[in-house]
């Protein structure tokens, strides 16, 4: 079988030592290009905006940074937030992956202690372009490993814009996200590296990358059940070796071990399906390693007989300990599977059986475009990638085929995993278009030798023997770049032409055009410089245009100009000048890390969806007529109820449009609350066809309340396109208290009880009727 | 300027809908915490410090002073002189206008000019100035008291304040309650209207602690009460044998109200406990049936003076808060051993509660002693229900241990009894779970585990030297 050989470990010849610390000190300063690049690309949302954090989660991790800051970092490993929750408090040490704040707060201490006074809120911001860099030089040192240097700075190039990742690490966008696909690909780059070198130093490294990324996301099960999954392909494929099993048993072992040391995982690690894989994979390499061991010392048919002895015995005692572990692993009622991973296995789980896992956006599975808008050509470029990595397949391209694969399959099931797939798409496209590259120069170059060489007739046969190194002394050829980079990987190449006794199908291919005509290679070359030329037209306008908004500014572009919606941070200010310190506020839970970011606030629920009844409980009040939903927002000592509406700007994720799943979130756990209720026909609507409970549930009162008034009487909303179904009505536990500039935020104030109880007499209350609520004077919307 | 008039006036509208509730005292020490947090809120908190430091008079000093009187006719003030002597003699400022006087305003530049109002004005369809059903209600609801009399030809007016409150007279005009079985036996056989009523509530708050002996002469109409109010409560109510008609015709259908289930006299404490009395007679206030002597039908107690006199006093003072206003003070707590009040507990903490109860005895703030207050640890729930001790000096004092929960729990108490003001205090504090150096460092069921892992390590070094070393 092909053994790579590593190209830096072979001597260069000493005519080209100079070239090729050239090269070396050219390919330096392309990646620190390369990582500008990434850097200034997802800084659109910094001009075109402003340095704000983006969306909702980064708020809580600027939160939990703030406080980290403040606080040190013991205080926030035993952080018990009671500000969010209420009444159940969530302990944050516990419950966080704390990679991405203790980074940035490093990165905060370390600047201040360089009497460099950036807020934290600028660290923060930054903190995701910076580590986009990271993460393509990652990408370099991976595919170097993989293909070389060329391929390398390539795949750095494509990982700097790819689409799908600047919408996760614009600046602004604080998540987990931003530093883990760092973390992931650098954890990658050092397995590979391993395998490669077969360096225990190495492989320590490789552990210290994989605890890295445990401490960021809780992505990190892919990488601990993708690479068992190599190891055992390597396994069946007959490719074991001293290599591999260094890269695999320490970083099961450490990797384990410092995993646990994280909180939010703890005896996860050891404990739940998702690191099974690995302690499985585990206990074969060690089969494995025993079995060429005795292999080695035995005679072979002394080992044939222990063979079929040890197969035996080993399958019985195997079958009892499977056994087992199926018994304990059934009895669990998820068995043992968080739902999150069921998901990926069943993609119809979640919406089957957790609406609140299928509720989110991002956990739905990607429309077909959605891969264009992402990966643009990268997604045509992946196939001809797979093609390069199997001519020849070594270990490390292996690895990068089965990573491919994988986070196709996963992202196939949730438009999240995405993120995962573009690395791994970057990678096969950068290989690719090496390779192309590699070979259209190499017959440009080849064509003009023969040219000045006057050698016509034997060209052909001669190419793969003498054609590279002469060549490479001689030219001096205007992509000079082009050829340094490929130096290495055409060593690799000759070399492996040697010790493989067929030369595979595809480079059989490259070679033919090979003579063919010098036009087809330059119109080959110009055609591929076009297709990198559409990818970063398209990858700076995702940027520019698509990905940078910070959703909690809107813009939108009309005849009469630009319109700018604050709402957002209007109605957080109002609440944090408002209201109390300890007044509560309810609202679904997508607005509740912003709540209590911004406007400091203590919430019902929020973001960290780990309480399904406490969300079930405010999907529920939502729901509910209006006095069965005071009650319920009384017991929880709720202040002030906030609901998003975005009728009057047409702004269409609102809370009518997400008000189905608060249903069905609250119907799963209060079955009084019945979905068929709130649709009529099976149709969703809130027009005069909509059904008396829908018109009658909070949801529907708080956001239309008044909403008649807008547009004289007709009361058209703008998202659902119709009219509302019921216009004219009063709240009577509730009053409005602020509605912001464009509707989009109302804030509504939960009624103290009466002060009195009225009698039943029935003649008196035409005339009372209108002094009873007390508060009439207060119920006008002061903006308005 | 609209933005910072909107910020006063949701202040204010917050800090009446908050002084509803009782416990001023919590109130104060809060808003002046708010006040150190956050400048941005130094306005709003010094708005309502001077809101809490105006009703704090009435807080301090709960029983009223100035009373308005609205009466139907002037012939009034002697008829029912007695009444208003007694009041006056407590200390009360009685101020008595016509009930159409134009000059009747019960505020003025937003400030109540009275702090109780009786209306002995039965007849009134339209009271005279700014006065109007709305009026009247806004001062209950502004934590003033009221006594209402109705009669016989109870006007619309007087019947619609009632119904505000939960008091349901009868619709009809010219009902009156008739009892044939408990009536005032008087010379003549009348019509028995004037009822002998003996029927009180059992309350030493609402009718004093000496026993009413006499009966209570009644004329006027009936009311009756939704059972399901539990803010109005039957003082007086009528014998199993009343029923409410009109005297002078024959009764064709059955009465709408019989029996006991009518209420002669009713009294209302709202939930910002401002009290207010209602009564189906204004006779029952007067000096000719205060003096009169009294004998039940049926009954050889012949007693030479009515309990018209002890009644109405006794009830006059609860109304006017002389009685039953409690008020909770001091409400500390702490760990066992220590005296400052953490910010946050942990689960499993000891700790002690302490507050202080006092009741108004109409010139000063007594301890109130009781032993059935209890505390609440509150999360959604109650985790910890406990009766607390007391010193018999207005202390009451618990200990428990925090449950072994975290989150966001609450002290509460919720002391509500017949006749009392309620009493409803919560305290917020969160409790948490161990920190990481909290735990046990070293467990002894853990040294299986600790052997394994050292013979481990010792044996693989041992394992290691052999093999490199050994030849």
């Amino acid at each position: 079988m092909a053994v790579p050989v590593d190209s830096l470990a072979k001597p260069p010849p000493a005519s080209s030592t100079l070239r090729f610390a050239f090269g070396n000190v050219l390919a330096f300063f392309i990646l620190l290009l390369i990582g500008v690049l990434a850097f200034s690309i997802r800084l659109f949302s910094v001009i075109k905006y402003e340095s704000v954090i983006h969306e909702f989660d980064p708020y809580f991790n600027y939160r939990v940074t703030q406080f980290l800051t403040k606080n040190g970092i013991y205080d926030f490993w035993n952080w018990f937030d009671d500000r969010t929750w209420y009444p159940l408090g969530r302990v944050i040490g516990g419950t966080v992956y704390p990679g991405l704040t203790l980074t940035a707060g490093t990165i905060w201490k370390v600047l201040q202690s360089l009497n460099i006074p950036l807020s934290v809120e600028t660290v923060c911001v930054f903190t995701a372009p910076v580590f986009s860099a990271f993460a393509a030089w990652a990408a370099y040192l991976l595919t170097k490993e993989v293909k070389g240097t060329g391929a390398g700075l390539t795949a750095a190039v494509l990982l700097a814009m790819v689409p799908s990742y600047i919408s996760r690490s614009v600046a602004g966008s604080y998540d987990n996200e931003a530093v883990a696909i760092f973390a992931l690909i650098f954890t990658f780059y050092l397995y590979v590296k391993t395998l490669n070198t077969g360096s225990l130093f190495y492989a320590t490294l490789n552990s210290i990358a994989y605890f890295y990324m445990v401490c960021s996301w809780g992505g990190y099960t892919f990488i601990i059940n993708l690479i068992p999954m190599h190891v055992l392909l390597c396994i069946v494929t007959g490719r074991y070796s001293s290599r591999l099993y260094i890269a695999y048993a320490p970083l099961v072992v450490l990797g384990t071990l410092l995993a646990a040391l994280v909180p939010v995982v703890g005896f996860n690690a050891v404990m739940t399906s998702e690191h099974f894989a690995s302690f499985l994979v585990f206990i074969v390499i060690h089969v494995v390693a025993l079995a060429y061991y005795i292999k080695g010392i035995l005679s072979p048919k002394m080992f044939k007989v222990a063979a079929t002895l040890v197969v035996s015995v080993g399958l019985v005692v195997g079958c009892a300990v499977v056994a087992v572990l199926v018994a304990v692993v059934a009895s669990s009622p998820t068995k043992g599977w968080s739902g999150r991973s069921l998901s990926l296995l069943d993609p119809t789980y979640a919406s089957k059986y957790i609406p609140i896992i299928a509720s989110v956006s991002e956990h739905q599975p990607p429309t077909w475009p959605s891969y264009f808008m992402d990966l643009n050509v990268l997604a045509f470029l992946v196939p001809a990638g797979i093609i390069a990595c199997f001519s020849p397949l070594s270990d490390a391209s292996s690895f990068v085929i089965l990573y491919l694969v994988m986070s196709v399959y996963f992202s196939g099931v949730m438009v999240r995993l995405m993120l995962v797939l573009a690395p791994a798409a970057c990678i096969m496209s950068g290989i690719a278009l090496s390779e192309a590259f590699d070979v259209f120069t190499r017959s440009i170059k080849f064509y003009i030798t023969n040219l000045s060489e006057s050698l016509q007739i034997d060209a052909g046969d001669a190419v793969p023997g003498n054609g590279v190194s002469p060549q490479n002394d001689v030219l001096k050829n205007d992509k000079k770049e082009d050829t340094l980079k490929e130096r290495p990987s055409r060593k690799n190449k000759k070399k492996e032409k040697e010790t493989i006794e067929k030369p595979s199908v595809k480079s059989k291919a490259e070679k033919k055009p090979l003579v063919l005509p010098v036009e087809a290679s330059f119109f080959a070359l110009f055609l591929t410089v076009l297709l990198g030329g559409f990818y970063v037209v398209h990858s700076v306008w995702a940027a520019a245009e698509a990905y940078s908004a910070p959703s909690i500014v809107l813009t939108s572009h009309s005849h009469d100009g630009l319109h700018v919606f604050d709402d957002f941070r209007e109605a957080y200010a109002w609440l944090s000048h408002n209201t109390e310190v300890d007044d509560k506020v309810a609202s679904w839970w997508d607005y509740g890390y912003q709540t209590t970011a911004m406007a400091n606030r203590t919430v019902i629920v929020d973001n960290n969806t780990w309480n399904n009844t406490h969300i079930a409980t405010v999907g529920t009040a939502m729901s509910s007529p209006e006095k069965a939903a005071w009650e319920i927002f009384n017991s929880l000592d709720v202040k002030y109820v906030l609901v998003v509406f975005g009728g009057l700007v047409g702004y269409p994720s609102d809370d009518i449009n997400k008000f189905l799943w608060m249903v069905r979130i609250g119907g799963g756990v209060f079955p009084h609350i019945k979905e068929p209720d709130y649709l009529r026909d099976g149709q969703y609507r809130i027009d005069s066809q909509a059904t008396p409970t829908m018109l009658n549930s909070l949801m529907y009162k708080l956001s239309y309340f008044r909403f008649v008034e807008t547009d004289g009487g007709k009361g058209y909303d703008r998202v659902r396109r119709t009219e509302i179904g019921k216009k004219h009505f009063k709240l009577t536990h509730f009053e409005e208290v602020f509605t912001t500039h464009h509707w989009m935020v109302r804030i509504y104030k939960l009624k103290p009880q009466k002060n009195r109880i009225r009698g039943k007499t029935k003649k008196s209350k035409s005339k009372t009727s209108s002094t009873t609520p007390r508060s009439g004077t207060t119920k006008k919307n002061p903006w308005h | 300027m609209r933005g910072l008039f909107t910020k006063i006036h949701i202040c204010l509208t917050s800090q009446s809908s908050k002084s509803q509730h009782c416990s001023v005292p919590i109130q104060t020490s809060r808003t002046l915490k708010m006040a150190k947090i956050s400048i941005a809120t130094v306005f709003i908190a010094l708005i309502s410090l001077l809101l809490t430091l105006t009703h704090s008079f009435s807080t301090e000093n709960p029983t009223d002073r100035r009373i308005l009187v609205l009466l139907d006719d002037l012939a009034l003030k002697s008829s029912h002189s007695i009444f208003f002597n007694s009041l006056q003699s407590r200390g009360f400022e009685l101020d008595f206008k016509l009930s159409d006087d134009p000059k009747i305003a019960l505020q003025r530049y937003g400030q109540y000019l009275y702090d109780g109002l009786i209306l002995f004005s039965p007849t009134t369809e339209r009271f005279g100035g700014s006065l109007d059903v709305a009026a009247v209600l806004d001062f209950v609801d502004s934590g003033k008291d009221l006594i209402v009399a109705a009669d016989a030809s109870a006007s619309d007016l007087i019947r619609s304040i009632a119904a505000e409150c939960g008091v349901d007279f009868d619709e009809d005009p010219s009902a009156v309650v008739i009892d044939h079985g408990s009536y005032a036996v008087s010379g003549t056989e009348g019509d028995h209207t004037l009822i002998a009523a003996d029927d009180f509530i059992k309350s030493d708050v609402l009718l004093g602690s000496t026993k009413i002996e006499a009966p209570v002469l009644f004329k006027g109409i009936g009311h009756s009460l939704n059972p399901a109010n539990s803010l109005v409560l039957k003082v007086l109510s009528a014998s199993p044998s009343a029923y409410s008609a009109n005297p002078k015709s024959k009764l064709s259908t059955p009465p709408s109200l019989s029996g006991s289930s009518i209420s002669l006299v009713s009294v209302v404490q709202a939930r910002n406990n401002a009290r207010a009395v209602f009564s189906g007679s204004l006779d029952l206030f007067s000096n000719k049936f205060f003096k009169s002597p009294v004998q039940k039908a049926g009954s050889s107690n012949k007693y030479a003076k009515s309990g018209n006199e002890q009644f109405v006093t006794e009830l006059s003072k609860w109304v006017f808060h002389e009685r039953g206003h409690l008020k909770a003070v001091n409400v500390k707590h702490h760990r066992v051993g220590e005296t400052d009040e953490p910010a946050i507990y942990r689960i499993n903490d000891d700790l002690e509660y302490s507050v202080e109860i006092y009741e108004w005895s109409g010139s000063s703030w007594e301890p109130y002693v009781a032993n059935d207050v209890q505390v609440q640890f509150y999360m959604m729930s109650p985790y910890v229900l406990k009766t607390m001790s007391t010193d018999k000096k207005g202390l009451y004092h618990a200990s428990f241990k925090v449950p072994d929960v975290y989150g966001v729990f609450q002290f509460k108490v919720e002391y509500q009894r017949l006749g009392y003001t309620s009493l409803s205090l919560a305290k917020q504090i969160p409790v948490r779970p161990f920190r990481h150096n909290e735990y046990e460092r070293f467990i002894p069921t853990a040294f299986p585990y600790y052997g394994a892992s050292f013979s481990t390590m010792a044996a693989f070094f041992i394992f290691s030297f052999v093999y490199l070393y050994s030849k």
